[in-house]
């Protein structure tokens, strides 16, 4: 069920009416630009706990 | 020379890579004899290697080019490549690391491999094989004109700098194989961040700041527009063509040979954790093309040849050649050119796997031929057909060529992708399901006059704007899914399947 984490992982990125968007602005990015830069650790991070999460065991 | 202090810097780093390629063939020696060393680096390498290799192969000196360049022409669109490049690591995460494992169990060393023993069709292979070859072609010839770009704007004249770049390129393909490609992406990628990392923090303090270099973007390309009544806009256009090349990205064959060169399913999913990385640098380097528009580069006189000549692509270039020092610009022109031959080299490698794997030797039975040698000869014929592309035919049929590369392997996604997880389909069917894709695609690109990736679709009255390649793909596993269930019934080709559901676990 942890795989569940990585279909957030589309839905984060692909919400565009979400962050089409200018304000709110940060460091001088308008909201469209910070968001989908910030979303990219995120994601990485919800891959991260998936990956984490499923291989305790050693497989190799 | 206009330039002497880049073109020098730029000289020593392509020599300096060029040393390396050739001896990358004693790192980690194995028998270069087995396509297994050569093709695929012998499946030993750990995660920081494959991080290094996988990044180098997906993001290439072409993208490093052409998405700012797109964000200098059309806008916010050109982001789509930041939500592109996140959601193709889930894919990656739950299909490549069960692709790696059949694999290694039946000694596969190709998607097309994989196909055909999964459902006993060497036809359904050839049709996903050549698909391969023939999407990877123009996508060589891409990175051609990335390197050309930057060569051009050293004011170094004429092809023969191109011409030899990739002689030599086929010269260390053909003796060090996948070892060459694997190690010079450390070099490159080391380039590339510092270039990036000082583009950043230099170009934006020059300009005023990210404000500034943002006010100066109008604003009907700042952000997508609003869909009118009717119609989901661009914001289907943006999301489709972000989820559909994301599904094809690893289905390319030089995607997947990095992939499976992988010393084991962990560093697969582990990397799709850390390659993320990447998609930093790649937001980063998106916005060059604003900082280009804010600059005013296009408007400068000296740069106006390169414009006249290169297009939009020439947007980063002249950009560097404005805000840095002449040897920091030979660095940048260095990483992007360097940038160029890595992919290009595991592209080549990619194809020639396939040529001898899924065509020479399923087809040619007669032949006594070693499949190594097969291989290797062809990623020669690889490289001097994207050369000749280049010198031949206008760039601009490479870039449309290259778009229709992306639509026509996306349809072996059910094929290769689907099949990992279920046998459901009938080899036939799935035959089918591509040839209609690929009709469809090529036709609806045809409609576009091969400039627009995004077709307005009508469905019941409303419009909604789709990347091709994602909307073909759906009506290619539809028309699989559906054909599967009369032809599975009448003739089974189930037991024609030589994996085994413990190979994939």
């Amino acid at each position: 069920m942890i795989k569940l984490l990585l279909l957030l992982v589309f839905v984060i990125a692909l919400a565009v009416p979400v962050f089409n968007k200018t304000a709110p602005a940060l460091f001088g990015f308008p909201f469209f630009y910070w968001y989908q830069i910030a979303a990219v650790p995120v994601c990485s991070l919800l891959i991260f706990i998936v990956f984490r999460a499923e291989n305790r065991g050693d497989e190799e | 020379m206009t330039y002497p202090a880049a073109t020098i810097v730029f000289l020593l780093l392509i020599t300096a890579v060029i040393i390396l390629g050739f001896s990358a063939g004693r790192w980690k020696a194995g028998d270069m004899s087995a396509i297994e060393e050569w093709g695929l680096g012998g499946r030993r390498f750990g995660t920081l290697i494959s991080w290094f290799l996988i990044g180098g192969d997906a993001y290439t000196a072409y993208t490093f080019i052409a998405i700012p360049a797109l964000m200098f022409g059309a806008g916010a669109l050109g982001f789509f490549a930041v939500p592109y490049t996140i959601v193709c690591y889930p894919i990656l995460y739950l299909v490549f690391p069960k692709l790696w494992k059949v694999a290694r169990k039946h000694g596969f060393i190709t998607g097309p491999e994989f196909v055909r023993a999964r459902y006993g069709n060497r036809w359904l292979g050839l049709a996903v094989g050549v698909t391969g070859i023939f999407a990877t072609m123009p996508y060589i010839a891409l990175q051609l004109i990335g390197m050309q770009t930057v060569i051009g704007a050293l004011g170094i004249p004429g092809k023969i700098p191109l011409i030899i770049a990739f002689a030599v390129l086929a010269a260390f393909t053909y003796t060090s194989g996948l070892r060459a490609p694997a190690m010079i992406s450390i070099v490159k990628d080391l380039l590339i961040y510092v270039t990036v990392i000082v583009a950043i923090i230099v170009i934006p303090s020059e300009l005023g700041g990210f404000a500034a270099i943002f006010a100066k973007i109008p604003p009907a390309k700042l952000i997508l527009a609003t869909p009118p009544a009717g119609s989901t806009g661009a914001y289907t256009g943006y999301a489709t063509l972000a989820l559909g090349s994301a599904m094809a990205l690893f289905l390319y064959p030089h995607t997947t040979t990095g992939i499976l060169s992988a010393s084991g399913p962990r560093v697969i999913r582990r990397n799709a954790a850390l390659l993320p990385a990447y998609t930093i640098l790649l937001s980063l380097l998106a916005l060059v093309g604003f900082m280009a528009v804010a600059a005013g580069v296009k408007t400068m006189p000296q740069y106006a040849a390169g414009f006249a000549q290169y297009g939009a692509n020439f947007a980063v270039p002249a950009l560097v050649l404005n805000a840095f020092p002449a040897w920091f610009a030979g660095v940048a022109f260095g990483a992007i050119a360097i940038g160029a031959l890595v992919p290009a080299a595991i592209m080549a490698i990619a194809s020639a796997n396939i040529f001898s794997r899924d065509i020479f030797r399923q087809f040619f039975a007669g032949s006594t031929a070693n499949e190594t040698t097969v291989a290797k000869l062809f990623s020669i014929v690889m490289v001097i057909g994207a050369v000749a592309f280049i010198i031949l035919i206008p760039n601009t049929y490479a870039v449309q060529l290259q778009l229709l590369g992306g639509m026509w392997i996306i349809q072996t996604f059910p094929a290769i992708a689907v099949s990992v997880f279920t046998r459901f389909f009938n080899g036939w069917a799935l035959l089918i399901g591509w040839a209609v894709g690929i009709i469809t695609a090529t036709y609806l690109v045809t409609l576009n006059h091969f400039v627009g990736a995004t077709y307005p679709f009508h469905i019941f009255g409303y419009v909604i704007p789709s990347y091709i390649a994602f909307a073909t793909v759906i009506l290619n596993a539809a028309i699989a899914a559906i054909l599967s269930l009369p032809l599975n019934a009448m003739a089974s080709d189930k037991t024609k399947d030589v994996t085994s559901v413990a190979d994939y676990a």
